[in-house]
Order: C-alpha cells, then sequence, then structure tokens
C-alpha cells in the first residue's frame, strides 16, 4: 500500500490532485460541506472528495465535489444555477446544455472535476445585466416557448451556434438545435428565432 | 452513480501505470459519453476513473510521411469534423461521424471511444474498416499497430488488453477515382442508433470498372464486419444491376442480425441487401465524380 501512496505523489500535479485517493486529497474537504452529499445515500463506501474551482460565467467558484459529481449537479445542486434544467440527465434530451470554452456540452454527460479550468457558460451569463442576450429576445419575440422547460438548453444552443457562424441557413439551424428535444412541439418557432437573431446580431 | 476514485493523468505512460495498477477495478474515460451513462446505469461499477482527457499526446490529427492521416484517439469528433484536411480526404468519414448523436455529443465524444466501446451499432467503425484503418495501442510492453478489422472481438469486446492505452487511429491516404458512402438507418436523424448501418468504399478505373471495393455492416452481427463475399463480386465488374444485385445478397448472407425493439431479424436483413446496393452505388458515383471519397 505504501508503494500505492507513492505512486500518487509520482503522478502530475493535476492528477495528484484530482486522484481520489483516502489520503492527502480528502483533507482538502472544505470545512463548510454539508454534512451528507447529494447521492451519498446511494453508497456504502467511503466517499472521498476534492475542492476545485470552476470558471462559471466569469466568476470563479470553489466547491467540493466527488469524482461522480456531473457540472449539471454541481451546477443545480450546489450552486444553485438552476436555469441550466435536469430533465433526462443521460445524455439524451439537452435541457442541460452549457457552453464551454465555446462549445455545447450536455452538462450532464461531464465530470465536475474534469471541468476545472475550462470557460464554462450558462444561459445565467447570458444577459447583460438587465439587458437580454439577442437570442433570448427573439426566443421572446418569435414565441418560442410553451412550457419552457427546453428553453435555456435551445438558447444556449442557438448562442452557440450563432457565435460559430453568424448567417446559418435554416437547415444549419435544425443542426444546430437537434441534440436538443421540445416536448411542447415549439420547433418552428425556434428556428424562426434563431434566424430572426442571427439577423438582428449581423446588424447590431 | 457509485463512486470512484479518479485520476487524470497527462502522459500516456501514467495511464497505462494506473490501469496496470488498479486492474479490473480500474476503466479509462475518454469523452464519457456512453461510459458515463453506463455508469450511471450501474451497467458498469469501476473503482477507480483514469481520465484520458488530459493526456494531450492523445489529441491531434497529423499527416505520415507515407501520406496516411493519424489523429489521437481522444481528439473531440467535432474537431475530426470541421478538420479541413479531413474534410476533403475522408469525407464519407466525417460523414459518418455527423450521424454519432448531436452536436452537443460530438464536442466530448471521441473516435478512440466509439471504437473501444465496441458496441455493435456505432457509426463510426465500418467506415473506418472500409477505410483500411489501423490502430495504434500502447501498453506496458511496449505500442503495437493493428488492423482495426482484428480490434473487434464481440459486443463490448476488443483486442485491447486491460492495461493498454488506443492511442491513435491511422487512415491510408485514399486512392484517386475512389469514392465512400455511410448510409444508416435509425428512426431519427439526430440522437438515435442505427438499426443498419453500411459503409462502402469504391474505387473505380477509367472505364468505370471497380478495382477495389469494401464493405462494412453495423449493428447487424456481434461486431461491425467487413464483407469479403460482396466485396470480391464485385471487383473487376462493371456495376450493372446484376452485379449490385449479387453483392447486396452476399452481404445479407453474411450479416447475423438480431430482433430487439429497434428493428426485426427480418427487416434487418432485408435493409442490408437494399443498403449494400445503394451505398456502392453511390460510392461509385463519387468516385466517378471524384469529389468524394
Ligand atoms: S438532462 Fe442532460 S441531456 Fe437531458
Ligand atoms: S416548450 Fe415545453 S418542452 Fe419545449
Amino acid at each position: 500500500m505504501a508503494n500505492q501512496k507513492e505512486e500518487r505523489h509520482v503522478i502530475s500535479r493535476r492528477g495528484f490532485l484530482k486522484g481520489m485517493g483516502t489520503g492527502a486529497v480528502a483533507t482538502a474537504i472544505l470545512p463548510e460541506l454539508p454534512s451528507q452529499s447529494v447521492e451519498a445515500e446511494e453508497t456504502t463506501q467511503e466517499i472521498t472528495e476534492a475542492t476545485i474551482t470552476l470558471h462559471i460565467n466569469g466568476k470563479d467558484h470553489k466547491l467540493t465535489v466527488e469524482p461522480r459529481t456531473t457540472l449539471l449537479s454541481a451546477l443545480r445542486d450546489r450552486l444553485e444555477l438552476t436555469g441550466t434544467k435536469q430533465v433526462c440527465d443521460r445524455g439524451t434530451c439537452g435541457g442541460c446544455t452549457v457552453i464551454v470554452d465555446g462549445r455545447t456540452v450536455y452538462a450532464c454527460m461531464t465530470l465536475a472535476i474534469d471541468m476545472e479550468g475550462k470557460n464554462i457558460r450558462t444561459i445565467e451569463g447570458l444577459a447583460a445585466g438587465d439587458e437580454l442576450h439577442p437570442v433570448q429576445e427573439a426566443f421572446i419575440e418569435k414565441d418560442a416557448l410553451m412550457c419552457g422547460f427546453c428553453t435555456p438548453g435551445f438558447v444556449m444552443s442557438v448562442a452557440a451556434l450563432l457565435e460559430g457562424n453568424p448567417d446559418p441557413s435554416l437547415d444549419e439551424v435544425k443542426e444546430g438545435v437537434s441534440g436538443n428535444m421540445c416536448r411542447c412541439g415549439t420547433y418552428p418557432r425556434v428556428f424562426e428565432a434563431a434566424l430572426a437573431a442571427a439577423q438582428q446580431m449581423r446588424g447590431a | 452513480m457509485k463512486n470512484f476514485e479518479y485520476f487524470a493523468p497527462e502522459t500516456t505512460e501514467e495511464a497505462i501505470r494506473l490501469l496496470d495498477e488498479h486492474g479490473e477495478a480500474a476503466k479509462p474515460l475518454a469523452g464519457g459519453t456512453d461510459l458515463l451513462i453506463f455508469m450511471r446505469d450501474q451497467k458498469i461499477t469501476p473503482d477507480v476513473i483514469v481520465d484520458l482527457k488530459g493526456i494531450n499526446a492523445l489529441s491531434g490529427i497529423e499527416e505520415l510521411p507515407d501520406g496516411s492521416v493519424q489523429f489521437g484517439s481522444l481528439t473531440p469528433m467535432q474537431d475530426l469534423a470541421v478538420h479541413p484536411m479531413m474534410r476533403e480526404r475522408y469525407p464519407h468519414f466525417i460523414s459518418s461521424i455527423r450521424e454519432v448523436g448531436s452536436i452537443q455529443v460530438r464536442n466530448l465524444a471521441t473516435v478512440g471511444g466509439n471504437i473501444c466501446n465496441a458496441s455493435p451499432a456505432a457509426d463510426t467503425p465500418p467506415t473506418l474498416l472500409t477505410l483500411n484503418a489501423q490502430v495504434r495501442l500502447a501498453g506496458p510492453r511496449g505500442e503495437r499497430v493493428i488492423p482495426l478489422r482484428e480490434f473487434f472481438v464481440g459486443p463490448g469486446q476488443t483486442a485491447l488488453e486491460r492495461d493498454e492505452v488506443l492511442t491513435h487511429v491511422i487512415l491510408p491516404s485514399p486512392q484517386p477515382r475512389s469514392g465512400g458512402c455511410y448510409i444508416k438507418l435509425a428512426n431519427r436523424q439526430a440522437m438515435d442508433i442505427a438499426f443498419v448501418g453500411v459503409s462502402s468504399y469504391v474505387v473505380l478505373d477509367e472505364d468505370h470498372t471497380v478495382v477495389d471495393a469494401r464493405i462494412a455492416l453495423g449493428a447487424v452481427a456481434p461486431t461491425p464486419l467487413r464483407v469479403d463475399a460482396a466485396e470480391t463480386i464485385l471487383q473487376g465488374q462493371q456495376l450493372t444491376k446484376e452485379v449490385l444485385s449479387e453483392a447486396g445478397e452476399a452481404a445479407e448472407a453474411a450479416s447475423r442480425p438480431i430482433t430487439d425493439h429497434r428493428a426485426s431479424v427480418e427487416y434487418r436483413r432485408m435493409m442490408v441487401k437494399v443498403l449494400t446496393r445503394r451505398a456502392v452505388l453511390r460510392a461509385a458515383e463519387k468516385a466517378r465524380n471524384g469529389n468524394g471519397r
């Protein structure tokens, strides 16, 4: 076992920090950590955690997570950024879409621990103060939501699409949001909103 | 999800050492778009995760001196999909990538992961098989390069040893007057799993005679499958209706599909026949136009 301990010390700093052993890293648990973690009841094994810093919407957030904590769970359950929706929690619906280093990903399919040092943007960070992002404006303008549960995900997908492609065709818009599902069937309005936002942003 | 120890090595050697040290308990993590779901469903419950994403040497695309292209197994699919050289040389591989999940999935998912999961229905393996792809495997005993054909052993089973890492995929350079095509049959255009996938690659001579034909099937056998019998039929032939039908029938005969909630054996077999014909024809068209391998 001494051997194993040593192994953790020889691996890189990043690897070491993230090595969720019961050794050095476990001592890094923050004092204000809630006594039981979110999923603690599911397991009997010793809980091991690490303190990480997530850069979200321009701000650093320090928090302690288990390796299994998804970015979605960290956002919603730990940082109270609940604009990112949990629907399927298995990478099929797009409700949890966030932008990481300029690319959309499903927050339910990424581990929070793997997001250190990355630039994470959520729906909460899209507006500039009281001024909505043009994509948000367009969704309102075109009435592109019904229940609205899928909307944050769609807005993030459209925002990311337009950042990479300011003048998308309808087909490109469709492809851009093909990883998002809407049970209310707002797709036609979403497409309209995306095209309207694109036009607005090009003109501005 | 059961908790686990997490390691993020920065070199392949470290990753191999960790996998070696933890043996059965450890699982390498690539994009995570499949593994994390399996873990969430407790289908796989590793005690140790070795995250490969921090290993820079496993990402990137480069041309080798012999004209083939090698890319890192951890390169996100989306990076391959937008890469000008990849699009120019291997358009049917790129179109196969674009069949995977959605943009959100492709931003995370890797071809290495797609291969190593060895799902019989995965989208990239049939096309990689038609391109005669090779895979580079690194382990404690050194490195080996094997044809992808020899890599798939069964559903979820591969030639990869527990302490080995698939580091790179090598694609031979495409031939002149070649064309390729991947046809996926699924219920939805995005975020769906193929119930039949057929990939083809055809090289023609000036008279449009088939110089080389390669056909691979997905979702209709325990592993992605090259169909030699169908390829032999096409070799040296003009692509007449009869020849195409014969090849389709040979592909159908080689398929060993199952019935599940996606499709029945009968339907899958029938579609293998039809889609093989269609995929070969489309590949040949591209070969003739010289605009898509
Ligand atoms: S909640 Fe993440 S994709 Fe559905
Ligand atoms: S508006 Fe209700 S799910 Fe999309």
